[in-house]
């Protein structure tokens, strides 16, 4: 029988340019925070990757009122077609220092290369490339006459695509007019602190973006801060509802991105092989680390048997290790805790009852790495069906009508995204009518787009990122008493 | 696939009717999807000892192939040469699987290829258009057999396929097979001209339950030819196909393959869409001309360490 082996295809790790010492970017500059540092791992390994430096809150005092200045004197009087330039430039140097960026996220993240340079960075460019080509046109956006900025905009990011999710908060503020103050996940802050460089290449007037490194506490400082006019937030849905609790009563604009339990349906005549490759992709890509995740794999009885054991075979074929591999399909879990809470909740699964699959692919003994993983027999009930396990674990029940399918996929307190697996149109449009869900894909999973409005029903959160929809979460609308 | 396919075979050849049913239940394929995989794929990147690998798997299941009116009894002999020894300087080199031509040039290649490991291929059935009657594609495969052909490569009338006339299709199969004898037959379904992927899916199970031991992409005189996409619903079928039935029966991609990239980008699919066992040359080939040289060259430059000159391979 021949064996057909890859050999390692590693990416080179110098392309990374990886400093030993990153500082908080704020009015321009690099400076020193007065918090204390952290040390940013790289998950594959577990080694130490680099030292940053991390912001006190007068360190956020001092980002915000930059912020406030260049909104003031430069950013928000500029005309859009000026603030176009400079975030036109800002995504030419994305695409410039694509290769670099790529690298240094696989390192910081643990998501597989041929993932960072194929989808994250390219992406993170297009939302820079579309938004820009809002800024001078924000008359016609359909969203009144002459819309106006809000002002400083507070915003925190998590650490599953530390840049594509830094660019989704960033074009949509800058090209609206406001300026920015950003915390970058605690765990992967290196791709932000690469983007302040960029920044400065672009000439981008000093205090439009500023970048705070930091954990939780910093996050609470920025979103809480009295002089910050609007608070983006992407993560989890226990530090939204805080968020949201702590900003009750108060007049800054919010808008959260959070967690999900999304259903991939699979009808009896969907296009199976590419069915099997949608559900591959929507709880595999990004080890399963997307709040958008398909991790309820919602299949019609007559071809579940057949649905799951060429499921199973595909996903025997993952390939699973060192992140900077050409090759890898599937990358490290991007930190220790993350890595305990999927085992804990897969245990929770055994217990339960539920079937476990677990893909025989060889795992490295260094790092923190969790083989891709397929639960059956798994009922609503379980915490497995509910919670969102953010890993490469997957829950698959099954339906017999359309009408249960709709039930069993809007059983959740989540609401962000749906897929849907038919080759009848008609059951496409009736489906995305009754999914109670702000992203339902047909015949695809995990598309993203600038154009394309994305966000949450129910807990999942509220507010659109992308699109027109995107740009109204940055700007003034009646109740501020904009014209 | 499911049981219930597998019970579902048994009833598709029964009649044609039976027949239309079968193959218009097969699942759909979908355009973007296919694509968006077979394009993932290909950016698997082979390196060192798996390109060593590859590049003489490659070479063990190259279909060399000249199908020219120009062709000569000459240049049919000195192409059987190259197909054994495809780098004279490098002993090691693998023999290529077969050396395909017209029938009438046949007897040429069976004889210059007599005692070696090389088998010969004939087209068969008014290669490349497939225009012409039952006798007529019957006497060309009854040429190209009693030539010494131990491989047949049939075109599918494809004018009755896009018709709808599927039991006129698996019918013709069946005969050629039939006259094929002991020679094994592969089914050129010309990809190119079936529009759509499902069109692919339904050919090749057509072709598959009509005894067809290979199914090959394409005769090379049409453009699109072999394709990343088009080789993976093949390989699909043939993957379902064994699993339904336990037999296992082969791919050939054929036309526009002329680097060792290409080559082993298709290696990599086979690898990761039909299995490991069909990285073999009695499942799996490549109908090129041009690619030999290619593979040869990347060989020489992986054992050199540098690229040498064109010149140092036999034309």
């Amino acid at each position: 029988m021949p064996v057909f082996d890859y050999a390692p295809a590693p990416e080179n790790r110098d392309i990374a340019r990886v400093k030993q010492y990153y500082q908080p970017f704020i009015g321009g500059g690099f400076v020193d925070g007065d918090g204390e540092p952290l040390k940013t791992l790289n998950p594959a390994t577990g080694e130490v990757l680099a030292e940053v430096s991390t912001v006190s809150s007068s360190d956020v005092d001092s980002a915000v009122h930059a912020a406030r200045r260049a909104f003031e004197r430069v950013w928000s009087p500029m005309p859009g077609a000026e603030r176009a330039k400079y975030i036109f430039r800002i995504a030419r140097l994305i695409q410039e220092r694509a290769r670099e960026l790529a690298v240094l996220e696989s390192l910081d993240n643990g998501k597989p290369i041929r993932e960072s340079r194929d989808a994250d960075i390219p992406t993170a460019a297009a939302y820079f490339f579309y938004h820009a080509g809002w800024a001078d046109k924000l008359d016609y956006a359909g969203l009144g006459p002459s819309p106006q900025p809000l002002g400083v905009a507070g915003q925190v990011i998590p650490w599953n695509f530390p840049l594509l999710m830094l660019a989704w908060k960033i074009a949509p503020a800058l090209a609206t007019g406001n300026t920015v103050v950003l915390k970058p996940a605690e765990t992967t802050p290196l791709t932000a602190l690469v983007f302040a460089e960029i920044c400065q290449q672009a000439d981008l007037p000093p205090g439009v973006v500023n970048i705070v490194p930091g954990a939780g506490d910093v996050g609470e400082m920025l979103v809480t801060h009295p002089d910050v006019d609007k608070v983006a937030f992407t993560g989890s849905t226990e530090v939204g509802k805080l968020i949201q609790r702590q900003l009750a009563g108060t007049r800054t604009r919010l808008t959260l991105e959070l967690g999900g339990k999304a259903a991939n349906i699979v009808f009896d005549d969907a296009p199976i092989d590419q069915a099997i490759e949608g559900i591959v992709n929507g709880i595999f890509f990004n080890q399963g680390h997307v709040c958008c995740a398909g991790s309820r794999l919602l299949v019609q009885e007559s071809v579940a048997d057949e649905v799951l054991s060429k499921l199973r075979a595909r996903v025997e074929t993952l390939r699973l290790g060192d992140p900077l591999d050409k090759n890898t399909d599937i990358g490290a879990i991007n930190s220790a805790e993350q890595l305990a809470k999927i085992r804990e909740l897969v245990a929770s699964g055994e217990d339960e009852g539920a079937q476990r699959w677990t893909s025989p692919c060889p795992v490295p003994e260094k790092g923190f790495f969790f083989a891709p993983t397929v639960f059956s027999g798994v009922e609503s009930s379980m915490r497995i069906a509910r919670e969102e396990i953010f890993g490469p674990v997957l829950s698959v029940q099954t339906f017999r009508t359309p009408d249960e399918a709709v039930t069993k996929a809007n059983t959740t307190p989540y609401g962000l995204s749906a897929g849907v697996w038919t080759e009848k149109g008609s059951r496409i449009l009736w489906l995305t009518s009754k999914l109670r869900a702000g992203v339902v894909w047909a015949n695809t999973f995990n598309r993203f787009d600038p154009a394309a409005p994305f966000g949450g029903y129910k807990e999942s959160g509220f507010g659109r990122e992308g699109g027109r929809s995107g740009l109204a979460a940055y700007l003034k609308g009646d109740d501020d008493g904009a014209v | 696939m499911s049981v219930a396919l597998a019970e579902r075979l048994d009833d598709a050849t029964r009649d044609a009717s039976s027949l239309r049913r079968f193959l218009a239940g097969l699942p759909g394929v979908d355009q973007v999807g296919l694509e968006q995989r077979a394009a993932t794929l290909a950016t698997r990147s082979i390196k060192q000892d798996a390109k060593r690998w590859a590049i003489d798997t490659a070479i063990s299941m190259v279909d060399l192939t000249t199908l020219e009116g120009a062709d000569t009894r000459g240049a049919v002999r000195s192409l059987c040469a190259k197909a054994v020894r495809p780098d004279p300087q490098r002993p090691d080199t693998p023999s290529v699987a077969a050396v395909c031509v017209y029938p009438d040039l046949a007897a040429t290649a069976v004889e210059a290829l007599a005692g070696t490991d090389v088998a010969v291929a004939s087209v068969a059935t008014a290669f490349p258009s497939g225009r012409s009657n039952r006798a007529v594609k019957l006497a060309d495969t009854a040429l190209a057999v009693d030539s010494g052909a131990t491989e047949v490569d049939m075109v599918i009338d494809r004018g009755a396929f896009l018709e709808g006339r599927y039991g006129d299709v698996f019918d013709e199969i069946v005969a050629v097979k039939q006259a094929c004898g002991d020679s094994h037959l592969k089914v050129i379904l010309e990809t190119g001209e079936l529009a759509t992927y499902d069109n692919v899916r339904k050919a090749s199970w057509l072709a598959l339950l009509a005894g067809g031991d290979v199914i090959k992409t394409s005769t090379g005189k049409v453009s699109p030819a072999a394709t990343l996409p088009v080789a993976h619903v093949m390989l699909q079928a043939v993957r379902d196909f064994h699993e339904a039935t336990g037999e296992l029966r082969g791919v050939k991609v054929a036309g526009g393959i002329r680097t060792t990239k290409d080559a082993i980008r298709y290696l990599v699919a086979v690898n990761e869409v039909a299995g490991e066992r069909w990285l073999t040359p009695s499942l799996f080939r490549f109908g090129a001309s041009s690619l030999l040289n290619d593979l040869l060259l990347q060989r020489r430059a992986k054992q050199d360490g540098h690229y040498s000159g064109a010149n140092y391979l036999p034309e």
